[in-house]
């Protein structure tokens, strides 16, 4: 593979996919302190929010330790270079959500549908696009939807006016192949005029090849988080692909040493436990289950005696998506009244 | 004699309530409105022998007195409501509003008919689908004790939710939280709302998480979700609860699913039979009225 000479954007995770891996708990000090090491670094994006978006403060996805505005001032004002982005689930999130994030600094949104759903973003990107935002369209869980599929789903989000499209690979299920043949359509419907994006979770271990994939086939813009820090098996880990990418020739603009010291130093003793491919999260994208159902799913297997992996695989056979959260309590009761346990 | 009804809007919910407008005791689907000639409300309905007009409302308005029309639907948008309404209402015409307008009181038949009838109000708002799965539920627990909070997920599938739901998802998030506090009783709400691709489609799937302030009495809470359960299915038989209560402290967790009649749509589409169905309740109960008079 030979990337020599391309330039990408490296998005930053650890402050928002972060956030599932330690149930929305962290404190202002640890945003302030991840984000002031990764802006030195050279980071250029940098994404905050409640690790299911804007609004994601709930019973039912947990409720964070601050609200979105508070952990957006722990980090905006002391960035010198980075941008910083926040997501946005329609469905969860609302463009009253959007303004107020606007107020305390953002400068780019995520709008994140389902991979089939593209149209329930029409007025959250309108309302984006009126506030001049970067705004991107992301669609989540791409490996349910085909290439072509795909394509006419971003079309939706192009004609509201999204200027970057993402392929989300939530469960972190995709393999190479399929990053390939999906960047690939989407560059060869959107040309140059439409940026790409690539969001992987490395729970069958696919992040840095995935993200390779994903760079050769056209993709500009890479998520990844200081040591990985993100649902289910994390993401790509940002060191990582930042050392892979000097050692290709790809441009990142960010300082080896430094990112490696702020995912050392300063990521891993906020971690708790280090993420890392456990059979849970294994099984996260062998079945092509959202990553953040891992934590509830343990927590469900606790209460209800039902093996998360059973859990989780039942959820996939059940066609699940991103934000059901609630069908996981549901599903294993259903199971442990089967079998006789509650 | 049955009382006169028109139903504005061919979409999945104008057409759904003429088929269950169709075997009313009390009410006849005498006119449907549309805007688009092809659509399939309203060819389904000229070809059952309804009275249909792609001219919006205006094309309905020199009828009203002659067919002596009493009740209309408007399954239009919250957009074009406001100004529908004033038409009808200059006419002496009850309106059902099934949009998120709200312009008129919300309406959850099995919590607050018998107010809105009381007040005799020209026109009802029926919150959103969410809402009406819902709001009982919150309701059945606020009228035992204080509700500090709840939250509803509302999942419904996708080839149930229309174009015009999804390019408003934020009028359902909104307008299902205000019904939550002003008809459900809880201080403060909170609505998501997901739609599954998933095939062959998935049923309506609704959770509620309510709040309690002082510690809940869970007999009396169990009782009263069980005795609304039962008013529920007298409205949509597919009512159903599927898990809980589940107490945890302070927390009660409800599941339910709901099955739709088939009208229309196949049954998955519980969402759109919900809030139909409660339409066609309140506008039966509104026609007794006026028949009474």
């Amino acid at each position: 593979m030979d990337l020599r000479g391309k330039k990408i954007t490296i998005h930053d995770m650890s402050l928002r996919d972060g956030m599932h891996s330690i149930r929305h708990q962290f404190t202002t000090e640890q945003m302030t302190a991840m984000s002031t090491a990764m802006d030195k670094a050279g980071v250029p994006m940098i994404e905050v929010t409640h690790g299911d978006g804007l609004g994601g403060n709930s019973l039912n996805y947990g409720y964070g330790l601050h609200t979105d505005e508070e952990w957006l001032d722990a980090v905006v004002p002391n960035m010198t270079q980075a941008k910083i982005s926040a997501l946005l689930l329609p469905g969860i999130g609302i463009v009253k959500d959007l303004e107020r994030a606007v107020e305390h600094g953002i400068s780019t949104v995520r709008v994140a549908t389902h991979c089939t759903e593209a149209d329930c973003s029409a007025q959250h990107i309108k309302a984006a696009v009126g506030m001049n935002l970067d705004t991107v369209g992301f669609l989540m869980m791409a490996h349910m939807a085909d290439e072509k599929r795909l394509v006419e789903e971003a079309r939706k989000m192009v004609s509201y006016g999204a200027t970057t499209i993402y392929a989300t690979d939530s469960a972190g299920y995709l393999l190479p192949d399929m990053v390939s043949s999906r960047i690939a359509a989407l560059k060869a419907e959107f040309g140059d005029e439409i940026e790409l994006g690539f969001h992987g979770h490395n729970n069958m271990s696919m992040g840095v090849s995935n993200s390779l994939a994903a760079i050769e086939a056209g993709a500009t813009r890479i998520d990844a988080s200081l040591a990985g820090f993100g649902a289910g098996s994390g993401n790509t880990a940002t060191e990582v692909l930042v050392a892979v990418c000097n050692r290709m020739g790809v441009e990142t603009g960010i300082d080896l040493d430094m990112i490696e010291d702020a995912a050392e130093d300063i990521a891993l003793p906020i971690m708790g436990k280090p993420t890392r491919i456990s059979r849970d999260s294994l099984t996260l994208g062998y079945a092509g289950v959202y990553s953040s159902f891992l934590l509830f799913a343990q927590r469900a297997e606790k209460k209800y005696g039902i093996d998360a992996r059973t859990i989780l695989v039942e959820l996939g056979r059940r066609g699940m998506i991103g934000g059901q959260e609630d069908m996981i309590d549901d599903c294993a009761m259903e199971m442990a009244r089967a079998k006789g346990l509650i | 004699m049955k009382i006169n009804c028109a139903l504005i809007g061919s979409g999945n919910i104008g057409t759904d309530l003429m088929y269950k407008l169709k075997r009313s005791e009390v009410l006849n689907p005498l006119w449907m409105v549309g805007i688009d000639p092809e659509s399939d409300g309203l060819l389904r309905a000229q070809k059952d022998g309804m009275k249909i007009t792609a001219d919006g409302v205006d094309g309905l308005l020199p009828f009203i007195k002659e067919d002596g029309v009493k009740i209309a639907f408007d399954a239009t948008s919250a957009y074009v409501h406001g100004e529908n309404n004033r038409k009808l209402a200059e006419l002496g015409v009850k309106v059902i509003d099934l949009t998120p307008a709200a312009i008129g009181p919300f309406c959850v038949p099995s919590v607050n008919m018998e107010e809105l009838l009381k007040d005799d109000v020209q026109n009802v708002n029926m919150v959103t689908c969410g809402g009406q799965a819902t709001i009982p539920m919150i309701a059945a627990v606020s009228q035992v004790q204080e509700v500090e909070y709840a939250e509803i997920i509302a999942t419904a599938a996708s080839k149930s939710a229309g174009p015009g739901t999804r390019a408003n998802i934020d009028e359902f998030t909104e307008t299902t939280k205000l019904g939550i506090e002003q008809i459900g009783g809880a201080k403060n709400g909170k609505a998501i709302i997901i739609l599954n691709p998933a095939e062959p489609p998935l049923m309506m799937r609704d959770t509620i998480h309510c709040l309690t302030t002082e510690e809940p009495d869970e007999t009396a809470i169990r009782k009263s979700i069980h005795e609304m359960v039962v008013k529920m299915q007298k409205i949509i038989p597919g009512y159903t609860l599927k898990n809980g209560p589940v107490f945890d402290g302070k927390k009660i967790s409800i599941w339910l699913e709901i099955e739709g009649l088939g009208d229309y749509l196949p049954k998955y589409a519980g969402n759109l039979d919900i809030i139909t169905a409660a339409s066609v309740n309140i506008a039966e109960q509104m026609a007794e009225e006026i028949q009474g008079v």
